[in-house]
């Protein structure tokens, strides 16, 4: 199964190589990674999508947790959380086709950020489905050119990363309770 | 005070309390070894750069202390990568040091220039570039930190060479390492030490599987005590030797592809295994498939990575071994297992008439022999036995009974061939009152060889024991049983060894006979200097038992028995 971890990170040059690394040497395929800046300048985060079962899913925490450069694992492939990708689509917009594309791009509330004579650029952001619904209707108008984010996923609520900080060791998740889960 | 980074790097090693290091000069590293001349530190000249990282694994596995590599950039730094890979997998802690060109040159492919952090990422516990020398003194302590902390490890630091050069206010106290994603002071929950008694009191049939952990924890104590007081049987990894006393009565020995055939039918045998610091390696479980089928299993490990990695355990104390099992000792009840012990010793059966020391002296020299007496000889004393890989290495492990923890030095999860020899300089340099022996294969010699110089060099009283068959012995014996004995490239045509030592003018001798063993050893001990024997051993000799690879542990191959070969000869 899909499993989506959220990864905070020093930002610090290099720690994308050895985030990356350590899912090729430990033979796991990275289904999908987003890094990007935080509300602390010195922190990353990284949502990182893989194809793995359970005990696959606590290795690799384990593994990155081994990481000296990583600070925070969580694993929200269960917990209640938004996942938000975004797609912009090119699609071919002739004449005829062009109030018919329009009108998919509003059904699905994606919106068009660019209009040229044969051609438009639609610009949508939702879970991955949305994504790959929009997709499929654009399909026989002619998809230009696509090119997609990979998600960013936050935990719904009042929990929030925003407590950890860079000075303070963070809760260590590997919890017992998990490790037992494995009798 | 302003110093420069050179200057910086030296004093921040030895308030890390190495007197020694190990390395080789080079153009981008040569502020660091101009800088020398301000140190108390005793550099080690080496001939080849993978030799003064073995070293500092040595000398580490020896001392317990972070060992130290110096090497320069591109080929230098390339040079230490099996040395590296070597000390991450058994867990032993150097930091690396490389000379890297010019920042302003860094990514111009520049003279010497190699992306070694680059390189050695998969296989460092962490590494740094260093720029500037005011990063210096921080990155240092943490190196050394990462280092000997935790799951130990190998740790590399690049500094450029304008960073060597360059001055900057120098505040060891001040430059405190900063690690907020480092956490090796895992400790168990309370409930998961109950499940771990409540699993070893109501068992039967339990064994203890030591690790290397146990030494690296320095948990010898606790371990002897769980043992005798839960009266459990201990089997050992090749790298847990030395951790329980091989005369003690609850050692098994060695388990595992090359342990003894009925300590590994213990270990099928039992309702409960005690994983104490060790990883369930491919060498010691067989196939995982009928690995231990009717234990529970108990894993006492500091990584927590290493949980259900190779083997599903029934409950896991993530934390140092030391500190689980004081915490659990005062709770662990005594049991008599005398009925266990009984049947232990049941599946003995005829092991002891198949061992190669109780068959007839059959006028060939083996190297099983060469051991035995040399662990006869050494017994009681301080030895330090540091080996290569293959057969002898075997050998080694079966018939030379370990008594002391780090009394025992070998490469065992990358199985580096060329270890031996320049692994135990380094154990000679960290504990110059021991007794040490290098015991190598005529193959792995000749890949290290040139640290001979080294030897002598540091006027280093090193015994080396050549143990040559001639072949890539345990190659060899893999093509005998599992390629029909078709030798592709394993016979060895090799130089007069002798001749080799003397060319160093290092004491040497050659035995051919079982009757020279025991007056070559005792010569060697008593010079004052290194001394080199080449034993000419029997070529086609085979390690038994053996699980071949994918085999069950059960499914040993075992030495004919000679009684019943007697019956089949009449």
């Amino acid at each position: 199964m899909l499993n989506t971890f959220v990864v905070y990170v020093e930002n610090k040059p290099g720690v994308l190589t050895r985030v990356a690394s350590l899912f090729r040497r430990r033979a796991f395929n990275i289904d999908s990674l987003t890094v990007g800046r935080t509300e602390k300048p010195e922190v990353s985060r990284m949502t990182i999508t893989v194809d793995a079962d359970h005990d696959q899913a606590r290795r690799i925490e384990a593994n990155l947790y081994k990481l000296v450069n990583v600070l925070l694992v969580e694993n929200i492939t269960t917990v209640p959380a938004i996942v938000r990708d975004l797609a912009m689509i090119k699609v071919s917009a002739t004449h005829g086709a062009r109030s018919h594309v329009l009108e998919l791009a509003s059904v699905f509330r994606a919106r068009v950020v660019d209009v040229a004579p044969e051609s438009l650029i639609i610009e949508i952001t939702g879970d991955e489905d949305k994504i790959d619904g929009l997709l499929e209707v654009l399909r026989p108008y002619g998809v230009l050119e696509m090119v997609r984010t990979g998600i960013v996923a936050m935990r719904r609520g009042n929990k929030a990363f925003a407590a950890l900080s860079s000075q303070e060791a963070p809760e260590q998740t590997m919890a017992d309770d998990d490790l037992s889960q494995s009798v | 005070m302003t110093k420069t980074g050179a200057q910086i790097l030296w004093e921040c090693i030895e308030h890390e309390g190495v007197t020694h290091v190990f390395g080789y000069p080079g153009g981008a590293i040569l502020p660091a070894y101009d800088a020398l001349k301000y140190s108390k530190i005793h550099h080690v000249l080496v001939r080849h750069e993978q030799g003064a990282t073995h070293m500092a694994d040595g000398y580490a596995r020896a001392s317990g202390r972070v060992g130290v590599a110096v090497a320069t950039s591109g080929p230098g730094a390339t040079n230490m990568v099996t040395g590296i890979a070597t000390a991450m997998m058994d867990s032993s802690p150097i930091v690396c040091i490389t000379g890297q060109v010019g920042s302003k040159l860094i990514g111009s492919d520049a003279f010497q220039e190699t992306d070694i952090t680059g390189i050695t990422l998969p296989i460092t516990k962490h590494n740094y570039l260093v720029t500037r020398a005011d990063e210096l003194a921080q990155t240092m302590r943490e190196a050394f930190y990462v280092a000997r902390s935790g799951r130990p490890g190998p740790v590399l630091v690049d500094i450029t060479k304008d960073a060597q050069q360059a001055s900057c206010e120098f505040d060891w106290e001040a430059a405190k390492p900063q690690l907020p994603g480092y956490r090796p002071d895992l400790s168990p929950a309370p409930k998961e030490y109950e499940k771990a008694l409540e699993l070893i009191h109501s068992s039967k049939r339990p064994v203890i599987l030591l690790g290397h952990g146990a030494i690296v924890s320095g948990a010898i104590r606790e371990v002897r005590d769980l043992a005798e007081r839960a009266g459990i049987p201990v089997a050992l990894t090749l790298l847990g030797l030395g951790a329980l006393p091989a005369s003690h009565p609850l050692n098994l020995g060695m388990m595992g592809m090359h342990g003894e055939a009925w300590v590994n039918h213990t270990i099928q045998e039992a309702d409960l295994l005690i994983a104490l610091g060790m990883r369930f390696d491919d060498r010691v479980t067989g196939t995982l498939k009928t690995y231990a089928p009717n234990a529970k299993k108990i894993h006492v490990e500091i990584d927590p990575c290493e949980i259900n990695k190779n083997v599903k355990v029934d409950v896991a104390l993530v934390g140092d071994l030391r500190e689980v099992l004081q915490a659990m000792l005062p709770k662990i009840e005594s049991i008599d297992r005398s009925e266990w012990l009984d049947l232990i010793d049941g599946l003995k059966g005829d092991s002891a008439v198949r061992d190669i020391q109780n068959l007839p002296d059959s006028g060939h020299l083996y190297a099983a022999h060469v051991i035995n007496d040399l662990w006869h000889q050494t017994r009681g004393g301080n030895a330090v036995v540091v080996t290569d890989v293959g057969q002898h290495q075997m050998w080694e492990a079966q018939y030379y009974k370990h008594e002391e923890p780090r009394s025992l030095i070998t490469s065992g999860g990358l199985g580096t061939m060329g270890f031996a020899l320049p692994a135990a300089i380094g154990a000679k340099v960290a504990r110059p009152e021991a007794e040490v022996w290098a015991i190598v294969g005529d193959g792995g010699f000749q890949m290290t060889m040139c640290e001979l110089a080294t030897i002598v060099q540091e006027n280093l009283k090193i015994n080396i024991a050549i143990i040559n068959n001639g072949f890539l012995g345990m190659v060899r014996q893999w093509q005998e049983f599992f390629y029909e004995r078709n030798y592709q490239a394993t016979p060895l045509l090799n130089p007069d060894f002798a001749k080799v030592a003397a060319a160093y003018g290092i004491r040497n001798a050659t035995v051919t006979e079982r009757s020279q063993v025991v007056p070559a050893v005792q010569s060697a001990r008593q010079h004052d200097g290194p001394v080199l024997i080449n034993f000419q051993v029997e070529q086609e000799d085979t390690v038994y038992p053996m699980v071949a690879a994918g085999a069950a542990l059960h499914e040993m191959i075992r030495r004919p028995s000679p009684i019943v070969e007697t019956a089949a000869d009449e």
